[in-house]
Formats: structure tokens, C-alpha cells, sequence
């Protein structure tokens, strides 16, 4: 086990380092200026300029500027172009509102893509599945920034509820339970449309799995023990077609990150996603390096934990 | 019923003597769900060529569609504006024929960018092996760290949003799945008894590749290109809307509805119909590209 | 002729749905067995001898199974129109199966104690202490060590001991009748001949009528008293085993005997079958 993780976390420090360097490399040897002001403003001097890029190494080589940049990162002395504060402390305002906004979405593809998934492959080849499996399309199908933007101005329009945010402001609450429940309301609804494609492609996935899964030897040997029909499906079928599922779990975050750029600037919602966005706007160099190199590690986090889960559910594989 | 799990359903089998295409096609001639989708993609595809030619040549239907006219403004669906007019008072209907191409050619070709890349170097990687294979593995997981829709976001704001970056960047940045695919067919096939026959006679390397080890990993790779375009849509349409996107006035459908949206709560027609549109078009192509995997998928005849 | 049968197949015919129509896999077999008797089925793939291993117990997915007609009689009950709960009993209670690959007929993340477990509650609810009866069960089949091994997983046991827990699990519910399909064809020779001699003791300790499916001749001799032939979905021969040896009737039955190679023959080749030939016969 130990050896195992010790492996794993030397791979992912590789991983990282050519994470860094791709995303270094795309974000500075692309033209255009970081400047925070227009390039041809003529109030500003050449002296001006001259030390804005001395502060942010831009007058360095990249190599050296890729070091700097590295070293400054994890010292924590990196700082935003945009607001001068240091590039972690912006991220790290933002990070449990996104933590737990990707949590709950995987949380929800997840269990509905593991019920509709299920529901489908018992009722394999038969009209059930074929809906499901129109349903799972549609459902990939959606554009996220479509729905959630009917979503939003459906609710404010008819309802007038307060979606917006982490929370509604404006008002005291009476005590700590309100308060939680208002949050857990404002974040209900982006998880819910963040996890759209994901309960789609896990319940596709879940199918696939379980119908191979039905094909194996142990489950006619389960049957011919006499077992009922439930029983091998439940505890025969399922608990091996869902290993493959956890292995994915890690896989999930890039696309729920990337998709939370959409949902939490439509739901105005504080968390990576758009700082991520409004960085790209305001070519915050320094914050977009640093957010993908945050982003980055999560994942390869997300993916050390789904390996260690999976080790636990199959008896087969053990961790060296 | 006695009957113990259905079985899932059984593939009509076609005659054995014909070619895998001919299989291919038999096989989805029968499902209904898969024919319905293809001719759907088929007319968006007629829909998205003729008025891109008619564009060419200067020829707008059923309006021109960057013809404002501020009397007609925020007008709803009509028999003259079938799906209403926007803040301009231009014809939505004709700016959604006029975006249709857009979508299209970004999802083709974006796509062609990316099979191009991913089989390349899945083929490379799964032929050579060894440490190229190792190397070129870990650069994929690396990729595959990456949010991909931020990447492409940010790559496409840097490089200032138009056609050609769009199609590269998505292309670039979406070839690690493709990749992976291949190297397996490779890594499978490169041991299969043909191509090591093909090699004992002394067949060339490039020869075996395109002779015998492609034409044999052929089906899942067109598989992976057909599922491959309605995500390179919706990564478009997603770019427009947060206006990185083509830039107007050409309309896409991703930014007719980034610019209803301030008049959505009076016209809901701007964000509704462009909207159906992109998932239409990518609900048809992820079902005939689902249609054409079954189709194509030889199920594993166990004993 | 005086006691019943146990089991008895009586103009059995069963057919795949294709696409293109039907395949027959089964056509018209009978064949009957008593209690304690022992019945080898052999033939080639695609012979229909699982088929009807399997359908004894009506184990064939059905669709696209579909028995055209016959009965199949066991203790008395006419299996092909049971329901779920009653073939469930039979299943497991009355006939317990072994199958050919041991490695992927145990479920791989559940230990052999817990599926011999789930074997003994279902079918003998008396049994209090369950882990002695697994216990003895894998005892009885030769494992060593059963406290511990029915520990392990099966990825953990090799072939033959996984074929060894595969009979323990089958015992364990005091079946009348054991269909071992092809139980040996997948593991080394030597350890063949180890579970051909555990097949035969357990048979005898338990006092088990045996079913034994395989498409090799030359393992029947001393475990099976009689003996079917099945060819391309129908029994061509069935008797006592020393009879058809000796004395085969039908081509097919000549040339499967004729194949077997024998120690001091001179023979330069191996015999193999000419379909042929057979076609003509």
C-alpha cells in the first residue's frame, strides 16, 4: 500500500511537471499582451511598462520565466496581474465553493447515472432501455449554457427565487439551519445541471457494464445454484460491473471543471470556474498558470483516490 | 416466465459472404432509432451546404441576415419572421440558416484535426511500443489532466477568436481519446497471426500499417470521429456564448443566443430556437453515431 | 424397471432464434438416468451436449433459446413446467452443475466461503453452523487446509483448486444429480486425472448420479456406466459404457474410439474424423 502510494505520487509529480510546462507554454507563447491596460494607451510611458514587466519576469527568457514563475507559485509570492494579491489567496477564496459544487455533481452522475444505468440493463433490448438510452442522449445533447440559462430566467421570472450566488444576501438568518439550507438550495441547482452529461455517459457506461457483466460464467454459475433472479443481478452483477465505474471517478473532474466555468458564471456562482474566466479576459497570466496547475493536481488527486477505492471493492487487485 | 436474463438483443445477422461495410449497413438499416438520426444529420447537413454556397455567392433566405431594422425589433415568431426578430430587428430564422454552416464545418473539420493527430500518434505509439509507446502514454495523461474546455477556452482567447483557431484548438486539444483507441487497436493487432505473417514475408512497416492493421481498427475509430462531432459542436456553440466564439456580426447559433439573452425575459424565441438547434444537431449525431457503434460491433461470441 | 427414474429426457428438442430463422442445436434426445447412476454425454462442440446440460435445469437464456418440444422429467416433476420458485429449488438442490473454466465460474470478488455460504442457506436452511459444512465440503474434494482456504478468493487458488471449490460449492447442497460440464477440459492433464478421481470418490461418498459432459472418450472409462454419443444435436448412440467401447455401432461412434491414441500402436498419424465420409453414412 505504501509503496503503492509512494509510486503513484512520484508519477503524478511527473505529471504535474509536464502539466505545468504545457500550460506555461500555451498561456505565454500565445500573442497578445498582459498588460491590464490597452497596448497603444498613450498615458502610459515606457517607464511604466518597462517595470510592469520587470515585476511579472515578462523581460526574462521563458525558461527563466518558467522557473520564476514555478518558484513564485509555491512559495505563494506569485501574484495576480489584475489585482496585484497573491495568485493562492485568489484561489483559494474560491476553491470550497467549486470543492463542493464538483463533489455533489459527481455525487449526482454518479447515483442517477448507477439507477438509470441499472434500469436499463435489466430491461436490456426491451422498450425501457431503448428510452433510457434516448434519455442518456439527450442528456449529452443539452447544451449546459442553453438549459441552465432557461433554467435561471424561468425561476426568476415565474418564481422570483433567489438562485444566484452561494447564498442570498441581504437577509439575516434566523440561525445556522436556514443558513445551510439556503446554500445547500444555490448549490442544488448548478450541481444539477453540471451533472446532466455525467449521468448520461455513467448510466451508458453502467449498461455496458452490467450486459458484459450478465454474459459471465459466475453469474450462470450463480443462477445454478438457484439464487433468485435478483439476487444475482444485485449482488453477483452489480457490485463487479460497478469497478470500471470508480476507476472513472477521477476522470470525471476535467470535464465537470471545465463545465463549471459555464455554470458558475451563469449562476454567477464564486468558484474556479470563473475566476478561471474572467482571468482568460483579463489575461491574468499568472492566475491561469496557477489555476491549471491547482486544477491539475485535484484531478490527479481525484484519480489516486478512485485507485485506492477500486482496490477496495476488488479483492483481485492489490495496491504495490 | 421461466425465462432467466434476456439476452440483449440479438444483432441481425447478415449473409457471411459480404464485405464488413455491407455488414455495417445491414445492420443498421434496422434500427429505427439510428435511420431517423442519420437523416436528421443528412438535412443538417443539406441545410448547413446550401446556404453556406448561397452565402458564398451572396444569396440569403429567407432574409438577409445582418439586415437590422430597428422597426421590427424584439418581434415575435410570424408568418413573415417565422422564429421572430432580435434586438436588431434582424431575421432570426435566416441568421440561424446563415449559423447553421458555421456549427457544421467547425464539428467536421475540428474533428478531421483531431483523427488526424490522435490516430497518428496512437498508431505510432502502439506500433513502436516499448519506451516511445511509454513516453507518449504519460504526455496523454498529462492532456487528459487538463479541464479540456478551459484549455480550449483559454488557447482560443489568446489566440483571438475566429474559425480557423477554433477548429485548431478544439482539433488539438480533443485527439488524446482517439490516441488511446488506436494504440489499443494497435497494440492488439500489431500480435494478431495476419500481420505477423505480413511481417515474416517481409512487408514493409508502412504497408502493414495502412494495409492491414488500419483498414482492421477502422470501425471504432469512425465510431469515436461521428461522437466526436456533436461534442466539437457544442464546445463551439459553448466558446460563442461565453463570446469567444466566431465573432459577429457573422451569426452563430451559440452567440444569436449570447445576445437574446439580456432580452430573454421579453423574447424568449432568441435563446428557445437556436438553442434546439444545437441540440438537435448533436442529438442526432451522437444517436446515429450510437447506432452505427452497434452496428458495427461484433458482439464476442462466447461458446 | 422397478424403481423410478431419477431424471428423464424424453424427445427433447431445442432451437436458437437467429435472425435468419432457426438453428437446431437439439433434436429429439431422450435419455433417462436412476438414482446413483452415471451418464457420460459425448460428442464434439457444437454437438448440443451443454445445450442440454443446461437446460435441465432451463439454465439456456431463453431468448434465444426456445425448446420446441419434450419433457424433461425430474423426480417426478416436469421441469418444463415449473415455475421460477420450484426450478429455483431444483436448481442447485436437485441438479447442481460444474462448469469447464473454473477461473471466470466463481465470481471473483466474493470469497469461496461466502458462495458456498450463499449455496448452503439457500437449499439446506437447517444446517446451523454453516462454516463446518464448508469445511467438510472442501475437504471432501481434497482442498487442504479449508479453514483457510475458504478464505482466500478465487484468484487466489490455482485452476484445479478453483475446479475443487466449483464441486465443493456443487456438494454442498446434497444434490441428487451433478452435471459436470466439461470440467476438466480446461486444466493440465495431471491435474485432470485428480479431478476425474475426486468426481468418482464424491460420487460414491454422496451417492450423487453423475451427468458427465465431455468430448473426450478416453476419460469416461470407470466414472460413467453408460454412455451418449451425440452428434450434431442427436444422440446416434446410448448404452452401457463397455458395450459401445467394445462394440460402437454408428461411424461417428467408430471414428470418435478410433481416435484416441493408444500406447504401442504403430500407427504413423493420429486418426481424425472425415465429415465427409460420415455425411454419406
Amino acid at each position: 500500500m505504501l509503496t503503492f502510494l509512494c509510486r503513484r505520487l512520484m508519477i503524478s509529480g511527473v505529471l504535474l511537471f509536464l502539466i505545468s510546462i504545457v500550460s506555461f507554454f500555451i498561456i505565454t507563447l500565445t500573442p497578445g499582451s498582459p498588460y491590464p491596460w490597452g497596448e497603444l494607451n498613450p498615458k502610459i510611458t515606457p517607464q511604466v511598462k518597462e517595470a510592469f514587466r520587470k515585476k511579472f519576469h515578462l523581460d526574462r527568457p521563458l525558461i527563466e520565466q518558467y522557473w520564476l514563475n514555478m518558484r513564485d507559485l509555491f512559495s505563494g509570492s506569485l501574484k495576480s496581474i489584475k489585482d496585484d494579491r497573491p495568485v493562492l489567496q485568489r484561489i483559494g477564496e474560491r476553491l470550497p465553493a467549486t470543492v463542493s459544487l464538483n463533489v455533489l455533481a459527481i455525487f449526482l452522475s454518479l447515483s442517477f447515472g448507477l439507477l438509470l444505468g441499472v434500469y436499463a440493463a435489466k430491461n436490456a433490448g426491451k422498450l425501457p432501455d431503448v428510452l433510457t438510452s434516448i434519455l442518456a442522449f439527450v442528456f449529452i445533447a443539452l447544451p449546459g449554457f442553453w438549459i441552465s440559462n432557461l433554467i435561471v430566467i424561468g425561476l426568476v421570472k415565474f418564481t422570483n427565487a433567489p438562485l444566484l450566488g452561494t447564498q442570498t444576501y441581504g437577509i439575516n438568518f434566523p440561525d445556522g439551519l436556514t443558513l445551510w439550507l439556503d446554500r445547500f438550495w444555490h448549490i442544488a441547482l448548478p450541481a444539477m445541471v453540471l451533472s446532466i452529461g455525467g449521468v448520461a455517459a455513467q448510466s451508458r457506461f453502467i449498461r455496458a457494464s452490467m450486459i458484459e457483466t450478465l454474459r459471465e460464467d459466475y453469474i450462470r454459475t450463480a443462477l445454478a445454484k438457484g439464487l433468485a433472479q435478483e439476487t444475482v443481478f444485485y449482488k453477483h452483477a452489480l457490485r463487479n460491473s460497478v469497478r470500471p465505474l470508480i476507476t472513472g471517478i477521477g476522470g470525471l473532474l476535467p470535464g465537470l471543471i471545465g463545465g463549471s466555468i459555464i455554470i458558475e458564471t451563469i449562476f454567477a456562482y464564486p468558484g474556479l470556474g470563473r475566476l478561471g474566466y474572467e482571468a482568460v479576459l483579463e489575461r491574468d497570466y499568472p492566475t491561469l498558470v496557477a489555476l491549471n496547475f491547482i486544477v491539475a493536481a485535484l484531478v490527479l488527486l481525484g484519480n489516486l483516490i478512485s485507485d485506492v477505492l477500486y482496490a477496495v471493492v476488488d479483492p483481485r487487485v492489490r495496491l504495490e | 416466465m421461466v425465462t432467466d436474463f434476456q439476452s440483449p438483443p440479438t444483432q441481425p445477422q447478415a449473409a457471411i459472404f459480404s464485405s464488413p461495410g455491407r455488414r455495417v449497413w445491414q445492420r443498421f438499416r434496422h434500427d429505427k432509432v439510428g435511420i431517423a438520426a442519420a437523416a436528421i444529420v443528412a438535412l443538417f447537413f443539406v441545410i448547413a451546404l446550401v446556404t453556406g454556397l448561397c452565402a458564398w455567392w451572396g444569396i440569403y433566405f429567407p432574409y438577409d441576415p445582418n439586415a437590422t431594422d430597428l422597426a421590427l425589433k424584439l418581434k415575435p415568431p410570424s408568418l413573415a419572421h417565422w422564429l421572430g426578430t432580435d434586438n436588431l430587428g434582424r431575421d432570426v430564422f435566416s441568421r440561424m440558416l446563415n449559423g447553421s454552416y458555421i456549427s457544421l464545418t467547425v464539428g467536421f473539420i475540428a474533428v478531421a484535426v483531431s483523427l488526424f493527430i490522435g490516430v497518428t500518434i496512437g498508431a505510432i505509439s502502439g506500433y513502436l511500443g516499448g519506451w516511445a509507446d511509454n513516453v507518449i502514454m504519460r504526455v496523454v495523461d498529462a492532456i487528459l489532466c487538463f479541464p479540456t474546455f478551459f484549455l480550449i477556452l483559454t488557447a482560443v482567447a489568446l489566440l483571438g477568436p475566429n474559425i480557423i483557431n477554433i477548429i485548431v484548438v478544439i482539433g488539438l486539444v480533443s485527439w488524446t481519446g482517439t490516441a488511446r483507441l488506436v494504440r489499443a487497436e494497435f497494440l492488439t493487432l500489431r500480435e494478431s497471426e495476419y500481420v505477423r505473417a505480413a511481417r515474416t514475408l517481409g512487408q514493409r512497416s508502412l504497408l502493414i500499417i495502412f494495409r492491414h492493421i488500419l483498414p482492421n481498427a477502422a470501425a471504432p475509430i469512425i465510431v469515436t470521429a461521428v461522437l466526436g462531432i456533436p461534442e466539437a459542436i457544442l464546445t463551439e456553440a459553448s466558446l460563442s456564448f461565453l463570446g469567444f466564439g466566431v465573432q459577429p456580426p457573422q451569426a452563430t447559433w451559440g452567440n444569436i443566443i449570447t445576445d437574446g439573452k439580456t432580452y430573454l425575459l421579453d423574447a424568449w424565441w432568441l435563446i428557445v430556437f437556436p438553442g434546439l438547434a444545437i441540440f438537435a444537431a448533436a442529438l442526432s449525431f451522437y444517436l446515429a453515431g450510437d447506432a452505427l457503434r452497434q452496428a458495427s460491433e461484433t458482439r464476442s461470441e462466447k461458446k | 424397471m422397478t424403481t423410478p427414474n431419477l431424471l428423464e429426457v424424453r424427445k427433447l428438442s431445442i432451437r436458437f432464434r437467429t435472425d435468419g430463422g432457426f438453428a437446431d442445436a437439439v433434436n429429439n434426445v431422450s435419455f433417462s438416468l436412476k438414482e446413483g447412476a452415471s451418464l457420460a454425454i459425448v460428442g464434439e462442440s457444437g454437438s448440443g451436449k451443454s445445450v442440454t446440460a443446461l437446460s435441465l435445469t432451463r439454465l439456456l437464456p431463453e431468448p434465444p433459446a426456445e425448446i420446441v418440444h419434450g419433457d424433461i422429467v425430474f423426480r417426478g416433476e416436469q421441469v418444463l413446467e415449473m415455475d421460477l420458485e420450484r426450478l429455483r429449488a431444483i436448481r442447485g438442490g436437485g441438479i447442481a452443475y460444474i462448469f469447464q473454466e473454473p477461473s471466470s465460474s466463481l465470481n471473483p470478488v466474493y470469497s469461496i466461503r461466502s458462495q458456498i455460504a450463499e449455496a448452503i442457506r439457500l437449499h439446506r436452511p437447517e444446517v446451523k453452523d454453516v462454516d463446518s459444512e464448508i469445511v467438510q465440503c472442501l475437504a471432501a474434494v481434497g482442498i487442504l487446509k479449508p479453514e483457510q482456504r475458504m478464505r482466500d478468493y478465487p484468484h487466489q487458488l490455482s485452476g484445479g483448486m478453483q475446479q475443487r471449490a466449483m464441486i465443493a460449492m456443487a456438494l454442498s447442497c446434497r444434490p441428487a444429480l451433478l452435471v459436470a460440464d466439461e470440467p476438466t477440459t480446461a486444466l493440465d492433464v495431471t491435474i485432470q486425472a485428480q479431478i476425474l478421481n475426486e468426481l468418482k470418490r464424491v460420487r460414491t461418498q454422496f451417492g450423487m448420479a453423475l451427468i458427465l459432459i465431455t468430448h473426450n472418450i478416453a476419460i469416461i472409462g470407470g466414472l460413467c456406466d453408460q454412455l451418449a454419443v451425440m452428434f450434431r444435436g442427436e444422440i446416434v448412440e446410448y448404452g452401457d459404457t463397455g458395450s459401445v467401447l467394445q462394440n460402437p455401432q454408428h461411424p461417428y461412434t467408430k471414428a470418435l474410439i478410433s481416435c484416441v491414441p493408444r500406447l504401442g500402436s504403430k500407427e504413423k498419424r493420429l486418426k481424425t474424423i472425415e465429415y465427409d465420409w460420415l455425411q454419406e453414412a
